[in-house]
């Protein structure tokens, strides 16, 4: 069984101008131990998917799924209390931004000493312990000293190390990380993300990685989820992706990869991503697409087998990798 | 390159506008729509008030002197809210009140908030220690007791309404010098101002094509909670006799002359103060609701 | 060989920060003696990460700040302050945010025809609009957007019209700070296309600040390597990607994530962090974090050598050499693995 299964999730909101639609009947299934990464570009819908599991969203946000179970309890007949007491233990989140993640009022070592008095209950012995162990886990140097620190001394590399101590202090069985590393040079990037892999493979933690950069997934993730405009159009293992992408979405965002140009001249995707007032009534990448004809802009396409990567396209790419496969 | 934004073209135009946006989050606020109403009362009332009132503000009918409200005993329906001791009708005093009400406001807010807003775009973009020197002397205006200073500021100029509105706004001005260097200084660091910079633009231009309009939200909501406060100490200058003088039927300097009949007549001090009351109290409603409308950092996506 | 556009000599820029009533100030170098050449058509990268003075280099070029020493001259006259609004219409910037580099309060018309109004006095109101017409169109956006506010166009678009502008009035050098880093990868690829038109279009000189590698491995000629103000490394794109010369060079390519999940990867594991730019250190700025670190490193501080490929490094690597510390890497280093081979 899987540890985080949902099942047609959407999230609405509603704005000055109506009601916004930001996800879209989105799947998403994470296994123990495993590497999920949700790309996709801004307004994807991509962290607001997350915040909803982790029922981290507004009032205004509207949150609907046939099903959500994370680890045996149904998220969405919890309440409040119970709630709370599973996430931030057992499901925890790390953001893009580790400079405004942290209180800036208390010390780190204060923060993270009161999400383990929260969760476990340890003593202040223990809890001290804890803490310091956890520092150095995470790789930081002279954790008895760091602990006393403020977060504006320490860098952003840091400082997203301490997140990660204090989302994984309690032994989380999932952890969500949201853009972790796009606030950092690529130097500490490397470094936090060989953190993360290295902590999933020795506490044996499911990590879901939302991101927009095609290198960090290539790099990273075992399985790669692709969303656009709110759905997801797209799930596929990550070599398989990057070989053979089935929607033509995916298959032209990896051409826009200055990386992977051929010529001067980049391949590009006209127009933007729809938004709020704007949302074509067929397939939603259809405007944009190059191999759209009336159908695509007609009806929604539902989502394909896995084998052709549940992609939601009537025309999808790449079919003879299926038979290859 | 141009069906690249073919696409676009229709967002564009369905995206709401500017002032419709404003409505939807100012009509959030209930408070701010009740109190916008009483103040859209309020303006036309004064607008219209000698052809409203009912009798002269001034006029004395002595036979009448300290006739209570209609529906009390002796009341009568040619003075709706009674009379004051010299016999003179209290409703068309208040809704000529209201007059001077909205122009001591109106006067003040725009002395306080055009000084200020000088006085501020010149500090936020004046070397340090000029910049020092203009924000401790702000400093020093805050550090005294606002109505106190006013006080003063009426004794040396001498007690009249217009000596009252001058002093008023010099008490209120440093707030607005404080805020719009406040926006000056967060404004100066983005880069819009560094590109019109690039692009060749002296001083000036910097200060008030560029940066200005750009710092105008909160001054605003300030210009509309300061109006309240204009009013409540024109007010209370006049209580003390240091403001507008009788017989001008401002609503202060009415309590003031009221003062010994209030346990006689509870008329002549209480519609007033209502008056005041109500008049604050819708204004700062609105001013909250200003705020959530135009203050992005409160705005719920 | 045409003469350079843009020529910096030893540029250098300090602050002076801290230096309360009691505190001695300390001197922040910033950027510390770079030099570089810029020519008509051509496009040098400057790389490197946050805190290593790139920003800085863009404003002392742009005339926003004085550089504290060196000399930068422009079509071969000085650039000195009291020259700086006859030269600024030569320099424009376009800079990474495009949501806080247009003025919220001005139209697009406004917007483009601002550096006219302010430099083209005798200029015709009629001619002004007619230009910035024309400029919209050359940037790919409608004329139908003219009237409109920055805030009704999306981040690609905006980035458009933060190019128009600083095109307006005909300059001869872009500087382009991190001008695709707040984009998507879809609109990235738009702009990257559009500026690589407008150059060819009108010989423009590119200074491309980017921390990114691989969009600067698309768009540059030239590149410099700046770590903590100094430049580590500078030489022509394909010698620097091909065969990096300086370790820290190497070390950023490595981490640099590629979207291939075919790659081979052996990074090299920088140890640490930056040190603060208050705190540099006496010899070498790298040797810190440097496998190859040895005493000279830590005391003398080495110059860039070579002219044409140069690295400021005592011990620069060889190609084909790999980091062969065990600390470092684990796993063989390969050429296949090369970044070049993608």
């Amino acid at each position: 069984m899987s540890l985080l299964s949902v099942r047609n999730l959407s999230v609405s909101f509603a704005t000055s101008a109506g009601v916004f639609k930001a996800v879209d009947s989105v799947d998403i299934k994470v296994d123990k131990g495993e590497i999920l990464s949700i790309v996709g570009e801004s307004g994807s819908g991509k962290s607001v998917s997350m915040l909803a599991v982790m029922g981290l969203l507004p009032w205004t946000a509207t949150v609907t799924a046939d099903e959500m179970i994370f680890d045996g309890h149904d998220l969405s007949m919890l309440s409040a209390r119970q709630r709370r007491h599973i996430v931030g233990k057992d499901l925890a989140m790390i953001f893009q931004e580790p400079m405004s993640s942290l209180n800036p009022c208390f010390t780190v070592g204060w923060q993270i000493k009161e999400a383990l008095r929260l969760h476990l209950g340890l003593d202040r012995r223990a809890r001290h312990a804890r803490a310091v162990e956890l520092f150095e886990l995470v790789g930081i140097p002279a954790p008895e000293k760091r602990l006393s620190a403020f977060p504006h001394q320490l860098s952003g590399g840091m400082n997203q190390r301490v997140m990660i101590a204090m989302a994984i202090s309690c032994n989380p069985k999932l952890l969500i990380a949201d853009e972790p590393t796009t606030a950092l040079d690529v130097t500490i990037q490397a470094q936090i993300l060989d953190l993360l892999t290295g902590l999933r493979e020795e506490t044996g933690m499911g990590l879901v990685l939302i991101t927009h950069d095609m290198g960090v997934v290539a790099e990273t993730a075992e399985r790669v989820s692709v969303q656009y405009a709110g759905q997801k159009i797209e799930e596929q293992p990550v070599a398989s992706l990057f070989r053979a992408p089935h929607h033509p979405y995916t298959a032209a965002l990896l051409d826009a990869l200055p990386e992977r140009a051929t010529d001067k001249r980049l391949p590009t995707i006209p127009g933007v991503v729809p938004g709020q007032f704007d949302r074509p009534a067929g397939c939603l990448f259809s405007p944009r697409c190059k191999y759209a004809d009336d159908k695509c802009r007609a009806k929604p396409p539902p989502p394909l087998g896995g084998d052709l990567g549940y992609a939601r396209c009537f025309y999808p790419l790449n079919t003879d990798e299926r038979a290859a496969s | 390159m141009s069906d690249t934004l073919s696409a676009e073209v229709k967002m564009i135009q369905n995206r709401p506008g500017r002032l419709r946006e404003f409505w939807f989050y100012f009509r959030e606020n209930r408070g701010a729509v009740f109190g916008l109403w009483i103040f859209v009362g309020f303006v036309l009332l004064a607008a219209f008030a000698p052809l409203i009132a009912p009798h002269d503000p001034s006029a004395q009918f002595r036979a009448f002197a300290l006739r209570p409200p209609v529906w009390q005993d002796g009341g009568t329906w040619r003075f709706p809210l009674g009379t004051d001791p010299l016999g003179r009708d209290m409703l068309s005093r208040l809704i000529v009140g209201a007059r001077y009400s909205f122009f001591v406001g109106i006067v003040v807010v725009a002395v306080a908030a055009s000084g200020g807003i000088i006085i501020g775009l010149v500090a936020g973009f004046a070397p340090r220690w000029l910049d020092a020197i203009i924000m401790r002397i702000m400093d020093i205006i805050l550090a005294f007791p606002s109505l106190l200073l006013a006080l003063v500021l009426v004794a040396v100029l001498g007690p009249s309404l217009t000596n009252a509105m001058i002093a008023i706004a010099i008490v209120l001005q440093p707030h607005y010098v404080r805020l719009t260097r406040a926006s000056v200084l967060s404004e100066k660091q983005k880069d819009y101002v560094t590109s019109a910079r690039v692009a060749g633009s002296g001083l000036i231009r910097l200060m008030f094509v560029t940066v200005l309009p750009n710092c105008l939200a909160p001054i605003i909501v300030q210009g509309a909670l300061s109006f309240s406060t204009a009013i409540l100490d024109a007010a209370a200058l006049g209580f003390l006799g240091m403001g507008a003088q009788p017989p001008t039927p401002e609503w202060g300097t009415m309590l003031a002359e009221a003062r010994e009949f209030i346990l006689r007549a509870w008329w002549v001090v209480t519609f007033p103060g209502v008056a005041i009351l109500v008049t604050v109290l819708a204004i700062n409603l609105m001013g909250d609701g200003l705020r959530d409308a135009l203050d992005p950092k409160l705005k719920r996506s | 060989m045409t003469a350079p556009v843009m020529t910096a000599t030893a540029l250098a820029r300090h602050y002076e920060v801290g230096g309360g009533m009691f505190a001695k100030p300390q001197t922040l170098r910033a950027v510390a003696r770079v030099d570089f050449d810029l020519y008509a058509g051509k496009t040098l990268a400057v790389v490197g990460e946050s805190g290593c003075g790139k920003s800085t280099l863009a404003r002392m070029i742009t005339m926003i700040e004085e550089p504290t020493a060196g000399s930068l001259t422009l079509d071969g006259q000085p650039v000195v302050r009291a020259r700086w609004p006859k030269l600024r219409q030569d320099v424009q910037i376009v800079f990474q945010d495009p949501y806080g580099s247009l003025n919220p309060r001005q139209r697009v018309g406004t917007i483009l025809m601002e550096p006219l109004a302010i430099n083209r006095r005798d200029m015709k109101k009629a001619a002004r609009e007619e230009k910035a017409r024309e400029m919209l169109g050359l940037v790919g956006l409608r004329p139908e957007h003219f009237d409109r506010y920055p805030h009704m166009f999306s981040g690609g678009q905006r980035q458009r019209i933060a190019i128009a502008r600083a095109l307006m009035l005909d300059p001869k050098v872009l500087v382009l700070d991190e001008p695709v880093s707040a984009l998507d990868v879809s609109i990235q690829s738009a702009i990257l296309n559009l500026l690589v038109d407008l150059q060819e279009r009108m010989g423009l000189a590119y200074l491309f600040i980017s921390h990114d590698l691989s969009v600067v491995r698309h768009v540059a000629d030239e590149i410099i390597v700046m770590y903590l103000g100094k430049a580590v490394e500078r030489g022509p794109k394909a010698d620097v990607f091909a065969a990096p010369r300086h370790p820290y060079t190497k070390a950023l390519l490595s981490a640099t994530p590629q979207a291939d999940p075919a790659a081979r990867k052996e990074r090299i594991k920088l140890v640490g962090e930056l040190p603060s730019p208050l705190d540099v250190p006496p010899g070498c700025p790298f040797a810190p974090r440097c496998w190859k670190v040895q005493d000279i490193c830590r005391e003398t501080r080495p110059e860039l050598d070579l002219p044409a490929h140069a690295a400021a490094c005592f011990f620069p690597l060889k190609p084909g050499e790999n980091a062969t510390d065990a600390v470092l890497s684990e796993e063989d280093f390969n050429t296949e693995s090369l970044p070049q081979t993608d």
